[in-house]
Formats: C-alpha cells, structure tokens, sequence
C-alpha cells in the first residue's frame, strides 16, 4: 500500500537540507531562543561569559592564559551551534515535506451552489473564501476545494495527493464513503459536497502544521524528562559554584597555587550538566514526529504518538482487518445417498447467476475439486431465482428442476413445504460447520436435501505473524465482530488473537473499552465508519482510516493515510522508538560524566594539590589541555549523534527487562568507557599539532 | 583485618535479616490497623493517649491534611523543646541542677531532635538536666522517628491504593507506630542493655573509688571519680532503635556507661539498622508484594556490604605514620593492628567499622569511635554513606521513602529505555511526580554544598576549624553533610558550638526534613488518585536483579557526581597527600 508514498521520504542528509540547517543553526544562537531550554541557555551564559574572560587577558589581567579562554569559549559556541544545528537539521525534513505538500494546493476555484443540490446554480468562487456548511459542487476533473461531506452523487476519486496511493477511490453520499479531503481530485462524475471546515482548518493545512514542527508542544514524558534534565543541571550548577570557596579554603590551607579560574569552573559546569540530550531533545521529537509522517500516518498531537507506545489493549475489527471481507466456500457435505459431484454441480447451477463473492466462491470450488465448467445460464434456459427477505434463499429453475440454497432453517421450511424431510446427518453436518465457526449453506431440489456447503471466513495470510508480534510487544489484540461468539470464537482461534467481542454493537464497544481503561489498560482501537466515532473518541488511540468518515476522523487522534489498521504496529513502534532514543540519550550523557571529572577535576587543581594528577588514568598532557580535550569531547559528541537522535533508537519486542539490560548495555557502559577513549584521542591530536 | 573480624561482619548481617522480617511483618499489621499480639497489653495505653489527646475524629486525611499534621506536629515539638531547655533551670521539678541552654544551642537542639537528626553542638550529661534528657529530648526521640514512619505509611497506602484521595490518618500513624513498634522494642533493648551495666537511675551522681590512684605533684593523690548517672538505658535503646543516635553522654556509645561490654555493643549495632531493614519488608507487606520490598533491602545491602569492608579494610591498614621503627602494626593475638587512634580497646576494629557505616549508612549518627581520628577512606566512606541521602537503610521511615524517591528516577530512566511511559508498582510516573522526586532529591545535595561553601568562606564559619588543611574541610564537609541529611554524626574536632554553625546546621537539618517529607507526601498523594495500571509483557519488572543494579547506580551516580569536586579536595587529597 505504500509504493508511493507522499510527502516523499527524505533522506538523513542531503546537501540543501544540511546548507539550510547550517545557517538556521547561526538564528538560533540568539538567547531568546535558547530560553526554552535551560540546559543550553546555560551553556549560552557560559559561551558569553568566557567570551568576555577572554577579553581580560589582553588588558594584562585575567586568570588564565588569552589562547586557552578563547578556544574554550569558541567550542562552547561550537557546543551550542552544533545543538542548534541537530534542532534545525529535523525540522529542515519537515519544511521540505511541508513545501511538497503546499505544491499541492493550487487556487482552485469552488462552484459554490445556491442550494444544496445538483441542479442549482452555481456562482465560481476562490476555494479560500469557503465557509463551513457551503454546498459546493465538484465535477469530473475539479480539484476537491475543501474538506468536505459528499451529500450527493458519487464519483471516483484521485487521493494521491494526500495519501500517495494512486488507485482512485469511490466517494458516495452516506454511508462510510462520504469524506473527501481539500486538494484531491475528482476523476469521474460528480459531487456535492458540504464544506466541513474553514479555510486553515483543513486536513492539508493540519498535515503542513504538523511536519513544519509549528504546533509541536511538549510530551509529558518529554516534560517529565525536561524536570530531571533541570534538576541535574542545577546540581552541577552548584557543585561546581560551591567549588571555587572549596578551592579557595584549600589554596589557603595548602599554600600553594590560586583557587580555580572562571574560565575552568564554566568548562567542567557545560560538561557536566546533560548537553548532550539537551541539545537533542528537540531534534528527537521531531524527528519522532517526521518518522509517524513518513509512515503515512498524521497524528493529532505528540501525545498521541506517545501514548501509541505505551498502549496495551488493541481492538480490531474482524472483518476487513483480520479476516478478507468476504466468506468463501470451503467444502461440500452431501446428504447420505447423494454424491459430492451431484451436490457441487447442482450448488453450481444454483449459484451461476450469484455474483455476490460467496457466490463466486461455490462456482470456483466446484471447479477446482470436481472440474465442472461454468455454464451459462441463457444456454440452459434457466431462471435465476434472486435471494429475498421474504424466502432468505436463492437458486436455479430450468428443465423443470428447481435447485435452492439458503440458511437451514430456510431449506427446511422450503422441503417440508414440498413434503420433503430434512435428514439428520445433514442437520449433524450443519451443526459441526457452525460450531467450527463457519456458515453452512443448505441445498436442495424440491424435497430432496442434497447436502451443506461449508462458507468459511478466510484470515487474512500473514495475520496471524503480527498478532505475535503485537503480543512480544505486550500488547493484547482483541477482535470486535458481529457474529455469534460461537462463530468468532472459531475465528479468533485461527487468527491468533487475545480474546473477542462477538454480537458487537457501537454500545458493546465503548463499554468494552471503559472497562479496559477501568482497569488500567491503555487501548487503542482503528476505525472508519461513523459508529465508530465514539469508541474512537473513548480509546486512548484511536487510529481513524483516511477512507472513513469524517466523523471517525475527527474522533479518532491518529489518522493512517494508508487505511491499513495494522499500522497500529509501526505507530507503538514510532512512538517506543521516540521514548527510547530520549532514554538512551541521558543514560548515555549522565555517564559521560563520570570520564570528564576525571579529566578535569585534577587539572582545575594541579596548582594546589599536583598530587592530585595521579587520579587521572587517561594520563593527559596538560592541564589545560584535559580541560579543552573535555570541552571538545563534549561538543562534537553532539555531531556524532545527532544521526541516531534523527533515526531513534531500535526498537525491538524481546520484553522490558532484555531490553533495559540491552540499553543500559550500549549506552550506559558505553557512556561510561567512550569519553576516556575519546578525550584521550583528542589531547593526542591536540598536543600533536601543538594546539595545546 | 582478621578471619574472626568478618565472622563477626558476616553474622552481624544474618541476624539482622533474621528479625527484620517479622518485625516488618509486625509494622505492617499494625498500620494495616490489624489486630497484633501486643494489643491486650497495649490496647489501653492507645486508647487512652487519644482520649487524653482528645483525639476524636481518625478518618482519612488527603495528603495536604497529613502533611499539615506533620508540619504542626514538628513545629510544636521544636517550640516545646526549645522552651524546656530555655527553662530547664527554672523548673520546680528537676533531679540535678541545670542552667538554661543558651539560644542558639537551644534552637540547634530543638530541631536536631524533632527532625530525627540528633546532632549534638554539647555535652549532654554535663549542660542537659535529666527532665529535659527524659522529656525532651527522650520524648523526641520515640516520636520523631514515629513521624518518618508515618510518611512512610502514607506514601506505602499511595502505592497500595487506586483513585484513592485518603492516605491514612497521620496521629493513628504516629501513636500506633510509637506504642505497638518503638515502645515494646525500646523496653525490650533497654532492660538487656541494663543487664549488660548500662545505668538506668534517677541518681545523678555516684562518686566511685579509683582502682589505680593518681598521684599528683604537692597535693594528696585522686583516688575517687565522680560518675554521671542517669536514665541512660531508656535513651540508648530509643536512640539506636529510632535512628536518632543521641548520646545520654557526649561520648556517645563509646562511653562505657552507655556500651559497656561486646554484648551490648553487638545489640546497640544491630539495632541501628533493624528497623529500617524491617520496614522494606514492611513496605513489601503493605503494596502487596513482598518481592518489590525485598528488592529495596537488596539494594540497600548492594550498596552497604561494600561501604563496610572498605571501612574495615581501610582502618585495619595503618597509616604511614604509624609505620615508624618499633611500632608493630600487624594484627596479632595480642594486639588488634591497624589504625587504633580514635577507637575503644574493647571493642577492637572490626565492630567499630562496622558501627561508623551502619550509622552513616543508617542516619543514626551515634558512634562508638571517632570518626574523625579514621584514616581519610574510612572518613570518606562514612561521608558518601551520608551524602547519598541517607537512602542506603536511613533514617526509620525516611530512608526507605528517600530510596523510593530514588526508585521514581530509576524507573522513570529504565521506563525510557524500553519505550514505555515509566510506572512503578503499578503507578504511572508522571511529570508531578518527577518534580517531586527531582525537588527532594535536589534539597540535601543543595543545602550540603551551600553550607559547606558558606562556612568556609566566611570568617565565622572558618574560626571553628581547628585542623588545617584537608582535614579542616573535611570536618566541614562532614558536619554539613551530617546535618543536611539529618544524619546527626559528628567528625568532631570542629568547634561547632558557635553561634554560626548553631543556625547553619540548624537550618539545614529543618530543610533536610520538610524538603524530602513534604515532596514524598504530595507523590503519595498524587499516585493514590492514580489507577494502579496492571503488570503486562511489556512492563519492567522493579524486583529483579537487573532493576537492583540500576537501582543502585542511579544512587551512586548522583551522590557521586554531586560530591566528588568537595570529596576530592578534602579525605581523597589527604589520602594521596598521606602516600607520599
């Protein structure tokens, strides 16, 4: 379903992308804009600090040499540039996106009518002066001016530009059919539609707000990661204010050397505190956002892809989404004394001129398992008898034969009227087909039963793969049908799911769902049909299909241009992936801590206490140069990153505890040993090139 | 260090485990408000305490009525204290003469005992009478450690209950707590101690021949030494039980009244650390999963076995001083080794290592060694233990729900990791509750750093050390550290009866309490209007092996990320300077 998708997926980096990112970075630099994240407006105040220390040596003043001050303060404003940058880089995708969508949108003129019908005049008017409830009409080859409900007509339509499916749909008056979306097209026929929202309102104008990163608020987690980010910042803000007293008092007991300088004390407080997810954060929940866009699905809110991954409880609709629409004939069981060549042909017969698929069915089954060719009825001179309310059977009158199929209770009606008997191993047979959860179809001539055929639900190939999958994510599929629970019980078997709801109705639904969420679960549930719209409302995910109503659209929080429901499985994906990443991130930079006070803590005291210098196991050149090798570690750590903050973390359904042990593994342990390689590498370099 | 000396580290542990589960157990029945078998006997006592305290209406309080409770509760106790020592000296009752405390050594006092810290800027037998030790300060510390194990009780019903607003009623907290936990047990303790020759009197003085007379150039040989006496038996057991480690004598249990033989100070030392050990079985008991409790204690023995072997280790080498030509310092049968200075003869090395970190590690405080005479690992141990937050074991209540506090960043760090929105035992961890836990977490880290900094660079604060260099501020260090975390412990050799350190610590032993209790309350409040989200496939399970690991780096690594500049300048460079 998704061969062509729009927005186009855009790659990690490309030129113009990463030319834009780079002077966007230099915007961001000013300190209003820095003030929305303490972490980083901290390191803004410590760039512009030393900036101005370094300006002291040249005056013959200052504590530290003129050349040091400013290559700290220089990779301190490469720290914050290069944050910028990752920020920019992320939203740069969705601008790109964004700009390919507004391609779409030309100035389309709507025929706005004087009355909500075909016949009335229409007067042309600019699409942008549309108001809700106008009728307008749209006829072959219009572009569909707004988002609208089709009171009228039906057509064909061309919705490539949304969803990047170039099949055209049909869109019809009532029904489950009914929505159109502004900047589509109309291919064939035509349409009255009601406008059902304001110009800036519409689903193309949602969709670029949303890949631009223009209305992108904070996830709670994002938020609740935002608290603890803060908090840390604010412990090393006074561990290492406290430190220039400590070192004071020290200098004075010791007698030696001066107390730590500005210039280090800003340096060991922009490695400590959590730049480098404050520096991603942002980019990660953008790129979070892009990734949901790219999978064709357009959420609400941030909150919505966040929510997708913490979702326990899925409900499904059986038909459509775990079995193929149609039932299809399965088997033939023939009454004792008929042959089951005799049952197939005279069930063929009777189902010639049933064009309904579970008609087609019967025809293709007698062929393929007693070779009986199809027949056309005009050549027999048969009369093909329609299925009706009043006699719930259909069937085949010519020669004088009279061939029917229908329910069981229906032929045992039609029989005993003939002065038939219904036989007992046919009744034995229906029964076993209907507790096996299929639908069993009697025939019979006159008053001769001649056997059952077996209907049965055919599941969906490879269904089955992602119910497991689902459930090593921890979530539970339950699937919502109308049938009787003998029939879904049977079903739910076959494909695998949890549990079922069977004789569903809208009611049944909500109600089924308030007592998940009583419960504590979090439930997601797809949908597409205007009795859909309150369970999706109820769910905490509710995944509207972009084929559905509008209803169900606006009900739901997620909308899958691809209509597929078990995109369910990307989106807790997407959203997993997005907590991940942030996760990982910190874990990752709180444990690069540890590598960077034993780089600078006994530089920043090597006047005082040299003997400090032996806790160092890096072994670094200089003082000045542990300091600077950890300010520059700090920095282009961010660089190094910024792909896997873009990409996320991977996520993979081995369980909570083997993933945690995984992560904790990769970033944890990893953060702890990396700064020590890194930080050495770059005083080798450093004092390689005699910078240092 | 010595075969025999881990013998005693090594059963010291098993028995503790041995009566911290039933007396968990117990803790638990008794603020479930089930019936437990000291009720015939204590039942009355109860009752009457809340007829006499016209204690009518026990119903549910939301967690602002319950930490109103607790803020006036501590607020009158600190007024009462204060005012008995200002008046001591006044009172027509009163078995030895006193004078009145001075006031700012009053205030410091007064909120030393209410928040469960019991530092102690004086020497208690010769300026506290024995109604202000019994009264006071006596009364404090049942109570005080009672209020920890209500906020504790409180925060355990948070968890335990869903869409909940009431969290308990903090008065039937605290009495139940003080009559059918910390009274029985303290009366257990204290008739064994009396047994063992702690005094229990209400004789202040004894006058007692000295076996080996002093001679004295041109006067009459000393003979007789006067003895203080008193009530000390009662205080000891409820000092070591309730994690206050106020001392009846400035000695504290280093003094032979208050810890005269091995056996009294192995019981002393157990003590220190049964209750909080039993509360995390207590805490098991009352979220309905004994696993999630012994989890905790795991963690916490994860992070203390090592503390005690490195003090043991680090005080059975000498220091290089003592390695001067003629002084033996290997262990023999005669002779214990290592770094004696600071230590009782009777007790030896291996129980005095073991007391210095339990009562760190606990936020006892009191000791039966100096602190300040250990080697600087030994000191540095004794510190992280405190700077940690007092979570590894703590104060009684206090410790475990500062390690829970810990446990909400821990889960909220894993929750991240594996994709999921952060629950621990079934509650989601919310932004609340993440400024909550950040905020109490935060406050003792803040109000160490800040103090430490303002003593030393303020000529009132440097005119009370005595030591220079290092040492000097890691005396500092030490008491801020102490103070901050409602520890209690001193390193000594800082004069700390000043007026300065009197109000600093005074102030930073009150935050210390109100800034982690108050926090605590509001999470219990907030997780009980939460529904409890049932354990599923892709939950982290907090009772493994894998959570205990993260459980205890994420404590590590914020104690020592926050303390290592301060930790470097003071014990770690005396260390290295001592090397050379």
């Amino acid at each position: 379903m998704r061969n062509a998708p729009k927005p186009e997926r855009t790659p990690l980096l490309n030129r113009p992308l990463a030319r834009r990112a780079a002077l966007e970075a230099l915007a961001k630099l000013d300190p209003r804009r820095q003030a929305r994240n303490p972490v980083m407006f901290l390191v803004w105040v410590g760039a512009a600090l030393t900036t101005v220390l370094a300006v002291q040596p040249a005056f013959g003043r200052g504590e530290e040499r003129f050349t040091f001050v400013l290559a700290i303060a220089g990779w301190l404003w490469a720290t914050l540039y290069f944050a910028n940058f990752a920020e920019a880089l992320a939203e740069g995708r969705g601008k790109a996106q964004a700009e390919s969508l507004r391609k779409t949108r030309r100035d389309v003129v709507a025929k706005k009518l004087a009355r909500p019908e075909r016949g009335a005049e229409h007067t042309l008017t600019p699409a942008t002066s549309l108001r809700k409830g106008d009728p307008v009409l749209v006829e072959a080859g219009d572009v569909v001016p707004c988002d609208g409900t089709v009171i009228d007509g039906i057509a064909s339509v061309d919705e490539s530009a949304i969803t990047g499916e170039s099949a055209p749909v049909i869109r019809e008056s009532g029904g489950d059919r009914s929505s159109v979306t502004g900047g589509t097209r109309v291919l064939s026929d035509w349409l009255v539609v009601r406008v059902v929202a304001n110009p800036g309102e519409a689903f193309l104008d949602r969709m670029i707000a949303l890949v631009e990163g223009a209305r992108r608020g904070r996830t709670p987690n994002e938020t609740a990661l935002f608290v603890l980010l803060a908090s840390l910042t604010i412990v090393f803000l006074l561990a290492t204010a406290t430190l220039r007293p400590f070192s004071a008092f020290a200098v004075e007991a010791s007698g030696a050397g001066r107390a730590v300088s500005l210039t280090v004390l800003v340096a060991l407080l922009v490695c400590l505190i959590p730049t480098t997810i404050g520096g991603l954060l942002s980019a990660i929940g953008i790129a979070g956002m892009d990734r949901m866009i790219q999978a064709n699905v357009i959420a609400n809110s941030g909150r919505a892809v966040e929510a997708a991954g913490d979702v326990d409880v899925l409900l499904l609709d059986k038909t459509g989404t775990i079995t193929l629409g149609n039932r299809q004939a399965a088997e033939f069981v023939p009454a004792h004394g008929v042959t089951a060549e005799a049952l197939a042909d005279a069930a063929q017969l009777a189902s010639l001129a049933d064009e309904t698929p579970e008609g087609r069915s019967i025809v293709v089954l007698a062929k393929e398992r007693h070779g009986l060719r199809e027949r056309a009825l005009n050549e027999l001179g048969a009369t093909f008898i329609p299925f009706s309310a009043q006699t719930r059977m259909s069937g085949v009158d010519f020669d004088g034969r009279e061939i029917r199929k229908g329910a069981a209770d229906a032929i045992a009606d039609y029989v005993s009227w003939h002065d038939g008997a219904f036989p007992a191993d046919v009744r034995a047979a229906v029964e076993r087909i209907a507790r096996g959860g299929g639908t069993p179809l009697v025939v019979a001539e006159r008053a001769r039963v001649l056997g059952v055929l077996h209907l049965k639900d055919v599941v969906k190939g490879g269904i089955r793969e992602r119910f497991v999958e689902l459930r090593r994510m921890g979530i539970k599929t339950v699937m919502i049908t109308g049938d009787n629970p003998l029939t879904a019980a049977a079903i739910a078997a076959e494909a695998g799911v949890d549990d079922f709801l069977a004789q569903a109705t809208p009611e049944r639904k909500l109600e089924l769902i308030r007592d998940y969420q009583s419960r504590g679960h979090l439930v997601a549930m797809a949908g597409d049909g205007t009795n859909d719209a309150p369970a999706l409302a109820q769910a905490d995910v509710g995944v509207a299909m972009n084929s559905g109503t509008q209803a169900a659209k606006e009900a739901g929080n997620l909308i899958d241009l691809d209509s597929n429901p078990t995109k369910l499985i990307e989106i807790v994906a997407v959203g997993k992936q997005m907590l991940m990443t942030r996760g990982a991130l910190t874990t990752f930079s709180i444990a690069n801590d540890v590598a960077k006070y034993f780089a600078i803590l006994p530089a920043a005291f090597a006047a005082t206490y040299p003997e400090l210098g032996g806790l160092d196991p890096m072994h670094l050149a200089s003082p000045t140069s542990a300091v600077l090798s950890a300010v520059i570690f700090n920095a282009l750590i961010i660089v190094v990153l910024i792909p896997l903050a873009l990409r996320g973390v991977r996520y993979r359904p081995i369980g909570a505890q083997a993933l945690l042990r995984r992560n904790l593994l990769v970033y944890g342990l990893g953060g702890l040993v990396a700064p020590f390689a890194g930080i050495k590498a770059i005083d080798v370099v450093l004092n390689g090139l005699g910078l240092a | 260090m010595t075969p025999q000396g881990w013998l005693a580290i090594g059963a010291y542990f098993v028995a503790l485990l041995l009566l911290a589960k039933p007396l968990g157990e117990h803790v638990a029945r008794v603020w479930s408000g089930e019936q437990t078998k000291l009720d015939r006997v204590l039942g009355p006592l109860e009752r009457a305490i809340y007829r006499a305290s016209g204690l009518r209406e026990r119903a549910d309080m939301d967690w602002k009525r319950y930490a109103k409770a607790f803020v006036l509760f501590h607020l009158v106790g600190t007024l009462f204290l204060y005012a008995l020592q200002r008046l001591q000296g006044a009172l027509p009752v009163g078995f030895g003469q006193a004078d009145a405390i001075g006031p700012h050594s009053a205030f410091n006092t007064a909120i030393s005992f209410v928040t469960n810290t019991n530092w102690q800027g004086y020497a208690g037998e010769a300026v506290m009478s024995p109604v202000t030790q019994m009264l006071g300060l006596g009364v404090q510390n049942s109570v005080s450690a009672a209020s920890g194990m209500a906020v504790l009780a409180a925060l355990a019903r948070g968890f335990a209950r869903r869409s909940a607003s009431g969290l308990g009623n903090f008065w039937t907290d605290l009495v139940r707590s003080t009559v059918y936990v910390l009274l029985p047990s303290s009366i257990v303790l204290a008739l064994v101690l009396v047994s063992q020759g702690v005094v229990q009197t209400f004789e202040t003085r004894a006058t007692v021949q000295l076996l080996d007379p002093i001679e004295v150039v041109a006067s009459a040989p000393i003979d007789a030494q006067e003895l203080v006496l008193g009530p000390v038996a009662s205080q000891v057991a409820i000092k070591q039980l309730g994690t206050n480690g106020g001392g009846y004598y400035n000695a504290n249990s280093a003094h032979p009244l208050e810890n005269p033989t091995p056996a009294s100070n192995v019981l002393e030392c157990l003590s220190i650390l049964l209750l909080p050990a039993a509360l995390c079985f207590t805490f098991g008991a009352m979220v309905r999963d004994r696993r999630q409790g012994v989890a905790l204690l795991v963690t916490m023995l994860v992070l203390f076995v090592p503390c005690v072997a490195a003090v043991y280790a680090a005080e059975s080498g000498a220091p290089p001083a003592l390695h001067a030509p003629g002084v033996d310092v290997a262990a023999g049968a005669d002779r214990p080794g290592g770094n004696m200075e600071g230590k009782e003869v009777r007790h030896g090395i291996a129980a005095s290592a073991l007391w210095a970190a339990s009562t760190t590690a606990a936020s006892n405080g009191s000791v039966n060694a100096m602190h300040d005479s250990f080697t600087p690992l030994g000191g540095l141990v004794t510190l992280v233990l405190m700077q940690l937050g007092e979570v590894v074991f703590g104060g009684v209540g206090s410790g475990l729900y500062g390690m829970i506090l810990f446990a909400i960043v821990a889960v909220f760090l894993a929750g991240l990791m594996v994709g999921r929105t952060p629950e621990y035992l079934g509650k989601k961890i919310g932004i609340f509750e993440m400024q909550m836990a950040s905020l109490a977490i935060l406050a003792p880290c803040a109000i160490v750093l800040v103090g430490t900094a303002v003593a030393v660079a303020t000529p009132a604060g440097r005119a009370s050390i005595a030591n220079p260099g290092a040492h000097g501020f890691s005396e500092v260090l030490y008491a801020f550290s102490s103070a901050g975390n409602n520890n209690g412990s001193a390193f000594a050799g800082l004069n700390a009866g000043t007026a300065f350190f009197d109000v600093a610590l005074g102030l930073a032993m009150f935050g210390a309490r109100f800034l982690v209790a108050l926090p605590v309350l509001a999470i219990a409040g907030s997780l009980a209007a939460k529904k409890t989200v049932p354990p599923g496939a892709g939950t982290l399970p907090t009772h493994g092996p894998l959570f205990v690991f993260l459980l205890a780096s994420v404590v590590v690594l914020v104690g020592a990320l926050t303390f290592v500049p301060a930790l470097a300048l003071g014990p770690i460079v005396e260390h290295v300077q001592m090397g050379r």
